[in-house]
Order: C-alpha cells, then sequence, then structure tokens
C-alpha cells in the first residue's frame, strides 16, 4: 500500500513540475555538470523501485547537477569518516546533536539561505532548534521517535509499552539492538529514568550495566540489518526509529510497532548541512532545496516513511499516514520524549570505552596483555636458545 | 649496473608506500590529538586485552581446523593422476574469485535460525540449531575464507616430496604410519608452516566476518580498529597503537612458527 | 581408503561451493520481496534490472578502471623490480629489499590500510585534495607489487644468467638483449603476477575500505548493502563474473601457468629460500 501511494506522489510530483523543470533547464542552471557527494543514511531516499520517484536522478534532471551518492549507518561512523577518512563530501545527514558537535567544532559551512527559497516552507517549531539556535547550519530533513518492533506472533502488544521487554529472559536470543552508543545506552537510560544527557560518570556507568546485563539476551547488535531480520522472522523484538514502520509493518502483517510512552524516548530531528571545505556549495544548497520543495518532500517521505517537518509536504500525504499516531505522534507522547544534545569531550570519550566495553564483554586489563606478549617473547625466545644448544652439541 | 637502476623506482614506491605508512602508524600511536608524546594510547589498549585474547584464540582455532582439514585433502590431491591434480586445484581456487563479503553474507543465510540449513533440519525431522551469532560461526567464517590459502601450500609441498624416498622409508623396514610420520610429515612442514602463517594472520585481524557472522557481540581485534577510524568511536591515535600491539603480536606468533621450520634462510627472511 | 577419501573430498566441495550455489541459486528468485531463504520461483529479473542499475554499473566501472591500471602498473613496476632485486650483490642489501618486499604481504591487511589511510590524509589534506581513485590506484598498486615480484622472480632465476651477457658478446645492444632474450624467458611469470594483480585487485575490500574516500567500488558497495539487505541485482552481477571467470579458466586451462598462479606465490616462497 505504501508503495503505491509513493508512486502515485511521485507521479503527481513529476507531472506537476514538467513545466517549471523545463523552463529551469533553458534558463540557468549554473552548476550543470558539476558533482556533488551526497552522504545520507541507508535507506534514507527515494530510490526509484517499484516505481516511486528517483530523487537523485530527478535532481540531476532539473539541475544538470550529477550526485554521488553514500550512505553511512550511525552518526558516530559520519563524523569519523568526516575527520580521518579524506573524503570531501557536499550534503551530508546529521542528526541534531551530531549537527550540535560538528558546529562546535567548526567543520560545518554556514549555509545561505538564498539559495534555499523552499525553507520557507520548513514550520516554525522546527526553526531554530537547540542543536542549531540561529539555523545558520542545518535545515531539519525529516524527524521521528524511537519505538519497539515486534512480531504479534509471539509478542503481546501490552508488553512493548516500556523497555523492559528488551530484557525480557522470555525473548533471550530474539532481541536486537541498536549498533550506535547514543541510542543502545538512551534505552537504557530511559529504563533507568535518567537523561540521555546526563553527564555524571555514575549514571553512564549505570546505564552502561543493564547493557551489560542484557547482553546475553541479544541476538545481535545492527542497525539497519532489522529490516531483513524482522521481515524473516529471525527475531522478535527490535527498537528502531518510528519512520521505518511505514517499510516494516506496512510490509509485513505479523509486525506491529508501539511508542514506549510510559518512560519516555527519543525524540530527533535528522538533517541536511553542508560540511566545511565543500567545493560546490552553491550546488550543496540546490540539493537542500530540492529535497525541501513539499512535493518532493512529500514523494520522498512517503517512500522512507519518516515524518516531514513541512506542513505543506504533510497536506499532500494521504489522510491515513497523517492521521497515524506512530508517525505524527500526539503532543502527549512528544512531551514525554528527550532530544540528544551533544555532551561535552570527556564525556563522549567516556562513553566510547564503555560501549566497547559492553560489545566485548567486560573490560580488560592491562597485565593480563602485557603477559600474554610476554609469554609469547619467552616462548620464542626458548625456542631460539634451545635450538642453538641443539645444534652447537650436533657440532661438537 | 643498468639492472639496478630498474630497481630504484621499485624501491621508491615500497619506501613511500608500505614503511613510510608504517612510520605513521608509530608516531599516531604515541602522540595525542594534538601531536605531542603520550603514552596514554598504549595504556589504553590494555582495555582491550580480553578481545585480543578472544581474536588470538578463534584465529589458533580456525587455523587448527583448517590444518586438520586440509592436510588429508591436499594429500589425496597430490597422489592423484596430473590431469586431476590441475582440475582440483582449481575447485579448490574457484570459490575465492567470488567476492568474499557475499560468500560471508551467504552463509548468514545458511546459518540462521530460520536459514536453509535449519529449514534442511526440519524438513529431516532433526532439532533446529542456534548456529548464527556464535564465537562457532565466526570460526566457521574464518575457516571457510581462509582455508584454501592452507590446501595450497600443503599441496605444493606434497607434489615436491620425492616418491623414491617414500620407497627407500619402505625397503628400510618402516610401516606405512612411520613413512608418513617420519618422512612425509617433516618434509611437508615448509607447507605447514607457510599454511598457518597464511590463515593466522588474516584469521586474527578479521573484521567483517566478526561483524556479519557473529552478531556485533564478538568484536574480534580487528572490529576494534576499524571502530577507531571509521567506527563509531573516532580515535586514530589509540586505533593506531591497537595495530601496532597487533603486528607486534603477530611478527612474535610469525617468529615462533619459523623456529619450527629447520630452513633457517627462509625464518630470517620473514623476520 | 579410496572411498574414504572420495567421501571426505566431496564434503569439503560441499562445504566450499555450498554458499556459493545459494549466491547463485538466489540471483535467479522470483521474488520481489528480496528475501534471502525464501526461493519462490526462477526469474531472470534481477540481471535484467543489473544493466539498469546505475550505481552497481559506476561501481564496476570503477573497479575495472581501478584493476587494471593497478595491474599494468605494477606488473611493470615489479617486474623491474624484481630484475633489479636479482642483480644486487650485497646480501645484506638483497634481504632488506625483500623483507620491505615481504611486509604488504606479511602484515594484516587491516594495518596495511590504517596505515595507507594515515599517509593518504596526512599528505592529500596538505594539498588540499582527497582520498579517491588516485589513492585507491596507489594502495592497489602497492598490495599487488610483492605478488607480481613473487611470480617473476622464479621465472628470473631459472634463467640461464650468461644468456643477456651472450648476447651482448654477439652485438646486441643491453636493451634490444633485454627485450629479445630475458623478456621472452620471463614472460609466463609476468603473465602470472599480472593476472593475480588483476584478481587481487577486483576483489579487494578491506585495503579499499580505508582509501577510498567517496569513490566506490564493487566491494565496497556490497559492503554498505551488507548493513542493510544485499539486493538480488548484486547476486547477479556476482553470477556474471563467477561465469565469466570459469570460462576463462576453462579456456586457458591448457596453459595451466594460470589455473596455479596463486599456487605458484607460494611455491616462489619456498625457492626463494632455496636460492
Amino acid at each position: 500500500m505504501k508503495r503505491m501511494i509513493a508512486a502515485l506522489l511521485s507521479v503527481l510530483t513529476l507531472c506537476g513540475m514538467m513545466v517549471p523543470a523545463f523552463a529551469a533547464d533553458k534558463k540557468s542552471t549554473p552548476n550543470a555538470g558539476v558533482t556533488i557527494n551526497v552522504y545520507n543514511w541507508g535507506e534514507y531516499i527515494s530510490d526509484g523501485s517499484d516505481g516511486t520517484m528517483d530523487a537523485n536522478a530527478e535532481f540531476t534532471k532539473r539541475t544538470g547537477i550529477r550526485v554521488n551518492y553514500t550512505t553511512f549507518d550511525t552518526n558516530e561512523s559520519m563524523y569519523s569518516k568526516l575527520s580521518g577518512g579524506g573524503a570531501e563530501y557536499d550534503v551530508i545527514f546529521p542528526s541534531d546533536y551530531m549537527v550540535n558537535k560538528l558546529m562546535k567544532q567548526g567543520m560545518l559551512e554556514k549555509l545561505d539561505f538564498n539559495n534555499i527559497p523552499n525553507f520557507q516552507y520548513i514550520d516554525k517549531q522546527y526553526r531554530n532548534p537547540k542543536y542549531d539556535p540561529d539555523n545558520a547550519y542545518s535545515v531539519p530533513y525529516t524527524w521521528g521517535v524511537v519505538g519497539i518492533f515486534y512480531n504479534k506472533k509471539y509478542v503481546k502488544p501490552e508488553e512493548t509499552e516500556s523497555w523492559d521487554i528488551l530484557w525480557n529472559k522470555k525473548y533471550a536470543g530474539k532481541i536486537l539492538m541498536f549498533d550506535n552508543p547514543r541510542d543502545a545506552f538512551g534505552i537504557a537510560q530511559k529504563r533507568l529514568g535518567i537523561s540521555y544527557n546526563t553527564t555524571d560518570t555514575n549514571d553512564w556507568e549505570a546505564a552502561a550495566a543493564l547493557l551489560k546485563e542484557q547482553k546475553p539476551l541479544v541476538q545481535a547488535y545492527v542497525m539497519d540489518q532489522i529490516f531483513d531480520k524482522m521481515d524473516s522472522g529471525e527475531a522478535w523484538v527490535a527498537p528502531y526509529y518510528a519512520g521505518d514502520a511505514a517499510t516494516l509493518v506496512g510490509k509485513n502483517k505479523n509486525i506491529g510497532f508501539t511508542i514506549p510512552t510510559k518512560q519516555g524516548t527519543n525524540f530527533f530531528v535528522d538533517t541536511m548541512c553542508i560540511p566545511k571545505g565543500s567545493k560546490h556549495k552553491a550546488a550543496a544548497e540546490a540539493y537542500i532545496n530540492f529535497l525541501c520543495d513539499p512535493k518532493v518532500s512529500a514523494a520522498n517521505l512517503s517512500y522512507i516513511g519518516y515524518s516531514t517537518p513541512e506542513t505543506a509536504a504533510k497536506k499532500l500525504l494521504p489522510e491515513e499516514v497523517t492521521s497515524n499516531p506512530i508517525y505524527y505522534p500526539p503532543q502527549s507522547i512528544l512531551d514525554k520524549s528527550e532530544v540528544f544534545t551533544d555532551l561535552p569531550d570527556s564525556t563522549n570519550t567516556l562513553i566510547d570505552g564503555l560501549w566497547a566495553e559492553v560489545k566485548m564483554g567486560g573490560a580488560g586489563d592491562t597485565t593480563t596483555l602485557i603477559a600474554v606478549l610476554c609469554a609469547f617473547l619467552v616462548l620464542y625466545i626458548g625456542i631460539v636458545i634451545y635450538k642453538k644448544r641443539k645444534r652447537k652439541k650436533e657440532m661438537e | 649496473m643498468k639492472a639496478k637502476r630498474a630497481l630504484l623506482p621499485y624501491l621508491i614506491w615500497m619506501l613511500l608506500f608500505t614503511v613510510v605508512p608504517m612510520f605513521m602508524v608509530l608516531f599516531f600511536a604515541f602522540t595525542d590529538k594534538a601531536g605531542t608524546f603520550t603514552l596514554e594510547n598504549m595504556r589504553q589498549v590494555g582495555q582491550y586485552s580480553n578481545v585480543f585474547l578472544r581474536s588470538i584464540w578463534q584465529g589458533a582455532l580456525a587455523t587448527v581446523i583448517c590444518l586438520l582439514l586440509s592436510y588429508p585433502l591436499a594429500y589425496s590431491i597430490a597422489h592423484m593422476k596430473f590431469k586431476t591434480q590441475n582440475v582440483m586445484i582449481m575447485l579448490v581456487m574457484l570459490p575465492m574469485w567470488m567476492n568474499f563479503l557475499l560468500r560471508t553474507y551467504s552463509w548468514m543465510t545458511l546459518l540462521e535460525d530460520n536459514g536453509i540449513l535449519n529449514n534442511l533440519f526440519a524438513a529431516l525431522g532433526l532439532p533446529r540449531v542456534h548456529m548464527i551469532n556464535t564465537a562457532g560461526a565466526v570460526v566457521l567464517g574464518m575457516i571457510y575464507n581462509y582455508i584454501p590459502y592452507m590446501i595450497l601450500p600443503l599441496y605444493t609441498v606434497l607434489t615436491k616430496i620425492d616418491n623414491s624416498v617414500l620407497e627407500a622409508a619402505q625397503d628400510l623396514g618402516a610401516n606405512k604410519a612411520q613413512v608418513f610420520a617420519r618422512v612425509t610429515l617433516p618434509m611437508s612442514m615448509p607447507g605447514i608452516i607457510s599454511g598457518i602463517t597464511m590463515v593466522f594472520v588474516p584469521a586474527v585481524s578479521t573484521f567483517i566476518i566478526s561483524k556479519m557472522l557473529g552478531g556485533g557481540g564478538n568484536l574480534l581485534i580487528g572490529d576494534v580498529v576499524e571502530m577507531q577510524f571509521l567506527g563509531s568511536a573516532y580515535n586514530p591515535n589509540l586505533g593506531s597503537a591497537i595495530s601496532l600491539v597487533l603486528m607486534v603480536l603477530i611478527i612474535i606468533c610469525m617468529g615462533i612458527m619459523n623456529q619450527f621450520d629447520d630452513d633457517d634462510e627462509r625464518g630470517a627472511m620473514m623476520i | 581408503m579410496k572411498t574414504v577419501s572420495r567421501i571426505y573430498m566431496v564434503l569439503i566441495f560441499l562445504f566450499l561451493y555450498a554458499p556459493i550455489f545459494v549466491l547463485i541459486l538466489f540471483s535467479f528468485n522470483d521474488s520481489s520481496a528480496m528475501s534471502r531463504s525464501v526461493f519462490s520461483g526462477f526469474s531472470l529479473r534481477w540481471y535484467s534490472r543489473l544493466f539498469q542499475d546505475r550505481l552497481i554499473m559506476e561501481a564496476l566501472g570503477n573497479t575495472l578502471v581501478i584493476a587494471v591500471v593497478a595491474a599494468a602498473v605494477s606488473t611493470v613496476l615489479g617486474t623491474a623490480g624484481a630484475i633489479g632485486i636479482g642483480s644486487l650483490k650485497n646480501k645484506w642489501m638483497r634481504r632488506v629489499t625483500m623483507n620491505v618486499t615481504n611486509l604488504p604481504m606479511v602484515n594484516p591487511e587491516i594495518v596495511t590500510g590504517v596505515s595507507m589511510m594515515l599517509l593518504f590524509v596526512i599528505s592529500t589534506r596538505a594539498v588540499g585534495a582527497n582520498l579517491g581513485m588516485g589513492s585507491l590506484i596507489i594502495a592497489h598498486i602497492t598490495f599487488c607489487l610483492p605478488y607480481v615480484i613473487m611470480s617473476v622472480r622464479p621465472k628470473l632465476m631459472q634463467m640461464d644468467p650468461h644468456l643477456y651477457e651472450a648476447a651482448q658478446d654477439l652485438g646486441c645492444a643491453p636493451t634490444s638483449a633485454f627485450f629479445k632474450v630475458v623478456l621472452p624467458q620471463i614472460t609466463p611469470g609476468i603473465i602470472t603476477g599480472a593476472i593475480m594483480a588483476f584478481t587481487l585487485s577486483i576483489d579487494d575490500f578491506v585495503i579499499s575500505y580505508f582509501t577510498s574516500g567517496t569513490t566506490q567500488t564493487l566491494p565496497i558497495f556490497i559492503y554498505s548493502m551488507t548493513r542493510k539487505r544485499i539486493s538480488p541485482e548484486i547476486n547477479a552481477l556476482s553470477t556474471v563474473l563467477f561465469a565469466a571467470i570459469l570460462v576463462l579458466l576453462i579456456v586457458v586451462n591448457a596453459r595451466q601457468s594460470v589455473i596455479t598462479d596463486k599456487a605458484a606465490r607460494l611455491q616462489s616462497e619456498a625457492e626463494e629460500a632455496e636460492a
């Protein structure tokens, strides 16, 4: 059903655009022929499958700007690639707290909003957000909350109203968990009733302890693989982003989705930014502008399923989507949710260490490592000496 | 000498792109973000001793199983007709031309709880077995991907053993088992050694297999290195320090292995 | 005894080919759901889609360009290097050179990849450039070089060193003596080296992963797919490539050197020691 809507919308979009697109072609395409590098989340743009709009191809058609499109799976790995991967991107899609971090480290370009006239469609409540108070660096792309996917055949819906289900021994080996630190810790933090953005070492350690306790029950730490694993029935319970319910629940009748309201959840905004050093800034702004076009946005988001920050786009979406509390939750749920903010460096280092600890099952200590290295070395020297002596004896 | 001049571009290339990068790793391992000298990274590597131990253990296990599986196979192939030998070796190599990520991904399909193997078991009335996302699955992935590197050197040395040597041993009164233990095995030692190194080194340092078949909860040292450079915890200095320890560890292991090889010239070459 | 070994062989080959069989089977799966474990009928749809997929075709193109360039450059550079190493009289010099040659083979791939990434990132930052095709090609040449050397060296050692001198005595200029006498003798080794470099380059993931910047090669593209789900288009592509290689191998089977090229490098290692 969802695919059909997406296809329909894209046809409408393309028809509606035909005339101005043609006009634009003739008028001025200052960046035609340029290639921009776009770095987005996986499964996060309409790609033309099953008759939907191929957003990148459509953009190229309209502007003559080519798109080299690559994907990442977590904010953190995007940050790594950006800081040390020697790659230059023109458009990136960081989430709220990551925008803040990149901004503070001077890794973003200020946007020229003259090139992004479609910013006018962004709703007031998404402008000047806490993570980018002057709204100088980012344009919101989508927003959403985190919830729990479950297989109706094995899991009762009321069980999913609390994060506790992810610690339920009944589902050992059938639970999936986020493979990125902020989201994973976030769930433990809500279960403990602590803020996502605490800087107290004890709080983080308590959350880490909870995650370690959960580890034996976890089938795998994954990101987008959840689509596959939930769909095939390989896993039964998994926390993930609400927008993906459109893909998962829409495709598979056995899968349900709940937003755990009692303990609260994470509200996120994913944005579009231009990293420092982009050589095709104007072309990148054209790309951002293109995705903000309400018609494009509606066609695009009806495919990926996430919620739009534009009322104009929302109006184009079918009623059954916009009235669905999964995609557009009521204010009461939003009030109970919390946004990630960027943390101080010391806390980030602490999280990295704790996260590695969770994933490798407890911290090791230096002495063991030194002991192993020494043991190998002693063995080596021992053999060498033994062989030399033997040879000497043979010589005699 | 003209020929010596031919060496120059090669040597410059190798110095620039293998030796210099090694010094980069060394430099990063002992500095902090600002570039000042520190031992902090080295101290932090200690936190990952569990991962080192697990990697060594799983890598070694995979290597031993590879050796046990490959030896009889290489032995049988080496005793076939020459033409059949070629076909068999081709068959051993052929899977390596299929992309390694895809082959590993394919194992995921086979091993899953609702995967092909389990469906097959169920159809045969056997109980389902939980295989994916276990340490066993990771070791299996290692064995699968690196076993050709064990079979080939074993096959090469085994074909080189002169049949007349074996006959001579038999003439001198040795039975089959004795011939194997006293002649064939020692003579195939160089093949065993190079097979072990060629399987152990990539197995210890792999970072994809554990991710795909281990479910992300079975971190190996390769994963930790990847995490520091392009993954969720950006810290190239710590990553370099871990790489450095990994290198030292492997060099020591190879030193030990080479001691079992009587050919001393070769041992010296490797170190 | 013979039947036991036969059964054993069948089992091992079953193990080696099971995943490949699954891969090929699912490239013909007639299911839009991209299911990985349920086969719902025969279809060629993924094959027709494959050639329309711009991203896959682009990645394939990059991979082939890199492999051709890397194989060509590493073959020339490596052959020259092998000849140079052979001419080294000083034992110590030779040992050092051989150790440098062995370095990328002995070092874990991930360490090689990471170390090159550090070098590339720092040096390109200095000139304001980025990683991409250039760094990928350099990296691929570097890890191919030792294998070229390993295939050419044995052929050089088998050759009678006096041949070259004899040609010169008979009035050949050094260059033409090289092309007329030395080169034909070592050509099989050079071809083996080139093919090996080509296949190694096509299949490389780990080193490319760290040195690619924004450029996508086929293995990198496949990796980004494994993080969600692999489209059967990729299965179709691999099946096509696999079939191509199979045909190629059967055709050159007569030449036999090709089949054992990977074995040759192991052999050459042993021969290295004997020299």
